[in-house]
């Protein structure tokens, strides 16, 4: 083959391109329609990674519309690593450029929950503290207690009430979404990843104990949003789930 | 918020949050149950790529596994008194 790569790869994602030149089969004729199958089976196949890796999405779109938004997207993003399990990376993002899927003003923060269960799924594994060893700090060290969280854990914020959304589409029998933004913390208790609810103030004091903030200050960027701020509920969601992987005092 | 407060209101929480511990965990907890999904809805996050997600092809396969609310993977029956179990099962394998 004396095709150059960029020459190969350029003709790849679009169709309208002719065949590389000098592209040439097993018996060195042109390769003509071989290439166009190859071209098809590259398409399909990210096609077929991105539904496998939205299924909420493609659930809340009908598969059809999914394979509609997966071509576009494939063709302005295709993969930039050779792993296949996190392709889609940016699909959350481009979703809520696409003008064709506006109206649908949550599909983006729901693309966000089912991206962030991948990547908490292959996030590196952390052992959880044991709870008796923050509840035996004193009070004073306890606000000046720093918490190192798990590598799984994701945090979502939204307008739109994303978990009741993603539970009404996951659960048989789950209630109705109603209106109302929602906040969810994606954790990882073992080895199953799972998206909850948060309180008001909750992805506040998380986001905050994420950047290396003090149990103290975490509760105060948690009432500064909500005064019924409750720390313990979001410590109880934490603790459940194994996401207090150390604490420095 | 004074500091003193402050101090017993963070002190308290995590008090609070120890005292629940165990307790408000089970009731969102879930538990892997094999021989209950139908074919191709087995639970696995693991995305594209991979080869466990809805990769059963038999229904109620005794291998794969969805999960569910803990407590009550072994009380459910499906079709033809199939029970759920914690522990993979050997009836309803995919014929090799």
């Amino acid at each position: 083959m004396n095709v150059g790569q960029d020459q190969f790869r350029a003709a790849l994602l679009d169709a309208t391109q002719p065949v590389p030149e000098g592209l040439t089969d097993g018996a060195g004729a042109p390769a003509g329609r071989r290439y166009s199958v190859y071209r098809n089976n590259v398409a399909v196949s990210l096609t077929e990674a991105l539904i496998e890796g939205f299924p909420v999405v493609t659930k809340l779109l009908g598969e059809v519309n999914m394979k509609g938004l997966a071509g576009l997207y494939l063709r302005r993003h295709p993969p930039t690593s050779p792993i296949l399990m996190l392709y889609g990376d940016s699909f959350p993002d481009f979703v809520a450029t696409v003008p064709q899927v506006a109206h649908l003003g949550y599909l983006a923060d729901v693309a966000r929950i089912d991206l962030a269960l991948r990547h908490s799924y292959h996030a590196a594994d952390a052992d959880a503290v044991d709870p008796a060893a923050l509840a035996a700090l004193p009070p004073e060290a306890l606000i000046a207690a720093r918490l190192t969280l798990a590598p799984a854990l994701r945090l979502i914020r939204s307008p739109w009430p994303i978990h009741a959304i993603w539970r009404f589409n996951t659960e048989d029998g789950a209630p109705k979404p109603e209106p109302g933004g929602q906040d969810v913390a994606v954790l990882r208790p073992g080895f199953d990843p799972e998206p909850h609810l948060l309180p008001p103030g909750g992805a506040a004091c998380i986001a905050a104990l994420m950047s290396g903030a003090t149990l103290g200050e975490a509760h105060d960027a948690g009432v500064t949003e909500t005064p019924e701020f409750d720390l313990s509920q979001v410590l109880s969601i934490l603790l459940a789930g194994g996401a207090i992987c150390d604490i420095h005092k | 918020m004074s500091n003193t407060i402050k101090t017993l209101a963070v002190a308290g929480a995590v008090a609070a949050a120890f005292a629940s511990y165990g307790t408000t965990a089970s009731a969102q907890a879930k538990e892997k149950c094999f021989g209950i999904a139908l074919a191709g809805e087995n639970g696995c996050a693991a995305g594209p790529g991979t080869t466990c997600a809805g990769s059963s092809t038999v229904d109620y396969q005794g291998n794969a596994w969805k999960l569910v609310d803990a407590g009550t993977c072994v009380t459910m029956e499906k079709d033809g008194g199939r029970m759920g179990s914690l522990e993979p099962l050997d009836r309803d394998l995919p014929k090799s």
